[in-house]
């Protein structure tokens, strides 16, 4: 009994002193967070490259952690509306709570492409405020970085310094990186490309690439072999050169069509963790990149 | 972005000309103004072209610009700190969410549900024998088409504090039945929640979950017997979850008990009490889990149930003492590196058991206390349910259902001491109830959902009921997250 009251009162009081406990639903914010912080932060994703960040449950390990977070660091725009706001309240942690400054929200830091003209399920899973797949287009990390560290630094003042240092080093070497991804992507500027889900409108605005087909009907909804069909009959007068699917999605559709179409399925890491090769943020993008030229030979 | 609407212009065009090809008469007329036709639609597909190709031209250079414009602003406040006010300035014009009068109106959710059953037995005689009646609506349903109940949920966040939750459930006969109305912490801090109203409690597993996010039409045999389908009260619960890294979480639910297995008592203070502790966490990136054990407490009064007594009279039977139920609920899920969207499956089961002790009346003439008799009553009876669902692709899944009511020992002192006899209490009679159900479901989206179950019912002693039901749950607006 006596040992269980130590280890209770260790596991009150231990937070306060040692590093700032991060939590990030998807992988790429925590790698982010990882980047400014370095080892003034604690951090875990709740999620893992594989898992599809729309149809995550609110599991008991993820309430565990949210009870012990400083910082909360979502995508926001309703991507995790299915299971964030369970552990939130589930937690009995006020910090991070929706408004407080334990909770961010890198959606707010840059504009949302695909903003619903109208908002009716007769569309699918529309998420009200835009895309949120914010993450595949890497300029947008320097804002939500810059606003990332700045609110390291109001968490933890006492480590203000070393959170705005590690934004700028994090910012140079990846506004060089940028800049050497934009020019080894070159020839990817206007390919047309068909995409099993639309998650990459972000990608498709950084490298150009022209999106002429999504394989699911309704966005969220698996396609039908019906509607396959039919993009495939599209194929004829506007054909697209690759087909594009998160590497968390189910690989029946994109593989059909590819064969069919005799193009080349690309399985494209989406975030950190999806494939072998993503390892961090920076060899995220070189083998994004990478698996797009390899398609297009 | 404006390729689709250039291709069902050219389709049309296309077509129209096809359609003209097709019926070309021998009639010079008719060819020539074909051919005129022709040359206009070729004239319009051209312009058409050649405005298409302005406007993207035009789209590109607004693109490149904006993209330009973006990392010069971006370069501006990473090296300047002036650039940062008017990048601030840009943003907050950037954003276009139009502010509306009712933006602080609540999430709203409707549920509608509707089943046809096929019932080989007739549901108005359905009883489990062994087990006290529930006085509750744990029946099978109506033959044929019915509509289930509508449930209307509003919730929002009252002020940094406070949220606040409204369930109503809008009975298909009509009137309304509150299901769930209240309050719930949002900054109580250190792990603690705190709630208040009406709500269904965190006993057990399957509890708290509303019928439409069950895995079958039904509640198992167990929930039915014991509490009724589901167990809630007007009360208060505290919760604690500790701050480790295992989901580790205690409560404790105090209220007025007003239905079953309690009664209403009018008194102060409270008359049911519930003790719940879960523990939980993961396997691996493929499994998680959760186990629990509740306690519900309560001293219900004047129970009474209806039955038949061997004169075949209808009597009422009322009991009063007290009732101690304890659950081990367990579910297990597993989904393919936690990402259930392809396959997954989930194995889920509770264990219960009841005691109760106190006295048993009952107003039947047949005895020699002439309608106005009353003896112990002494009951240990458990029961435990066994489920698996599958989702084999996506959109599909299929599930197994195994449930077992054990009816233990029931004494009662009526019977015993011979004042009455067990013929008297017909429904009390000693059986051990069964059911297995196997059901399908598909969903074609997130917000709706199909479903058939197949059950083989032995709740009534010496009966068996096949049961076919087909059932559909649709959700519009905002739908809040499910719990794991």
């Amino acid at each position: 009994m006596q040992r269980l009251i130590v280890l209770l009162l260790l596991a009150f009081t231990l937070p306060a002193q040692a590093a700032l406990n991060v939590l990030a639903t998807v992988p790429e914010w925590a790698a982010l967070v990882k980047e400014i912080g370095g080892d003034k932060v604690n951090v875990v994703a709740a999620t893992n490259g594989l898992q599809d960040p729309h149809r995550i449950e609110a599991k008991p390990s993820l309430i565990a952690r949210g009870r012990n977070a400083q910082l909360l660091v979502a995508t926001g725009a309703e991507l995790e509306v299915g299971w964030l706001p369970l552990v939130q309240r589930e937690s009995g942690n006020p910090a991070i709570q929706s408004g407080q400054p334990g909770y961010f929200e890198a959606a707010r830091y840059v504009t949302l492409r695909e903003v619903p003209a109208v908002l009716d399920r007769s569309h699918g899973d529309v998420h009200a405020g835009g895309n949120p797949h914010i993450q595949t287009d890497p300029r947008l990390y320097l804002k939500i970085g810059e606003a990332l560290a700045e609110r390291l630094a109001l968490l933890d003042p006492a480590q203000a310094q070393a959170y705005q240092a590690g934004y700028r080093s994090f910012a140079e070497r990846w506004k060089a990186a940028i800049a050497r991804w934009e020019a080894k992507a070159a020839p990817l500027k206007g390919v047309p490309v068909l995409v099993q889900h639309d998650a990459f409108p972000y990608l498709n605005a950084w490298l150009g690439l022209k999106q002429v087909g999504v394989l699911e009907q309704k966005p969220g909804m698996e396609p039908s072999s019906g509607y396959l069909a039919e993009v495939l009959a599209r194929q004829q007068h506007n054909p697209g050169r690759m087909v594009l699917r998160p590497a968390y999605q189910y690989d029946a559709p994109s593989r059909w069509i590819a064969d069919k179409a005799g193009i080349p399925a690309v399985i494209l890491p989406f975030t950190v963790g999806g494939t072998a090769e993503a390892k961090d943020l920076f060899s995220l993008f070189d083998d994004t990149v990478n698996r797009l030229l390899a398609a297009l030979r | 972005m404006f390729t689709p609407r250039y291709t069902p212009l050219a389709l049309a065009v296309s077509f129209a000309l096809a359609a003209g090809a097709a019926q070309a008469a021998p009639d010079a007329d008719v060819a020539r103004e074909m051919k005129q036709m022709r040359e206009q639609l070729q004239q319009m597909q051209r312009a058409y072209e050649q405005r298409i190709a302005a406007l993207e031209g035009r789209l590109a250079q607004a693109e490149t610009k904006a993209v330009k414009a973006e990392r010069t602003a971006v370069d501006a406040s990473a090296t300047a700190g002036e650039a940062k006010a008017s990048a601030e300035s840009a943003q907050a014009s950037r954003s276009r969410e139009p502010v509306r009068a009712n933006a602080f109106n609540p999430e709203i959710s409707l549920i509608l549900t509707g089943t046809y059953n096929n019932l080989k037995k007739d549901p108005n005689s359905y009883q489990i024998t062994g087990f006290t009646p529930t006085l509750g609506e744990v029946g099978p349903g109506s033959r044929s088409f019915s509509l289930g109940e509508t449930e209307l949920v509003l919730s929002a966040n009252v002020d940094p504090n406070w949220r606040g939750v409204a369930i109503a459930a809008l009975k298909p006969e009509g009137g309304v039945d509150m299901e769930n109305a209240y309050i719930e912490s949002l900054g109580l801090g250190r792990g603690f929640n705190f709630k208040a109203g009406r709500f269904f409690s965190s006993l057990g597993y399957l509890n708290e979950q509303h019928a439409h996010a069950w895995d079958f039409v039904d509640a198992p045999l167990a929930y039915k017997a014991f509490l009724g389908n589901q167990f809630g009260q007007d009360g208060v619960q505290l919760r604690w979850l500790a701050p480790t890294e295992t989901f580790f979480e205690i409560g404790a639910e105090a209220g007025r008990g007003q239905s079953f297995p309690s009664t209403d008592r009018n008194k102060n203070g409270t008359t049911t009490g519930v003790l719940f502790a879960h523990l939980g966490g993961d396997v691996g990136p493929s499994n998680a889990w959760r186990a629990g054990l509740s306690y519900l407490g309560t001293s219900p009064k004047d129970r009474t149930y209806q039955d038949t007594d061997s004169l075949g009279a209808a009597v009422d039977d009322t009991f009063s003492g007290k009732s101690r139920l304890w659950i081990l609920d367990g579910v297990w899920k597993w989904a393919p590196n936690g990402n259930p969207s392809v396959t997954n499956f989930t194995l889920q089961g509770e264990y219960f058991r009841r005691t109760e002790s106190g006295t048993l009346a009952s107003n039947s003439a047949a005895g020699a206390c002439g309608g106005d008799c009353s003896g112990s009553y002494e009951s240990k009876q458990s029961g435990w349910y066994l489920q698996g669902v599958y989702q084999f692709m996506p959109r599909w899944r299929a599930g197994l259902r195994h449930d077992r009511l054990d009816y233990g020992t029931v004494d009662i002192g009526l019977a015993k001491n011979g004042i009455l006899s067990g013929s008297d209490f017909p429904i009390m009679a000693s059986h051990n109830p069964t059911r297995n159900s196997v059901m399908f479901d598909y969903s074609p989206s997130e917000f709706s959902r199909f479903r058939l179950q197949l059950a083989r019912d032995q709740s009534g002693l010496g009966e068996t009921d096949n049961q076919v039901f087909l059932q559909y749950i649709q959700s519009l607006g905002t739908h809040g997250a499910h719990k794991f």
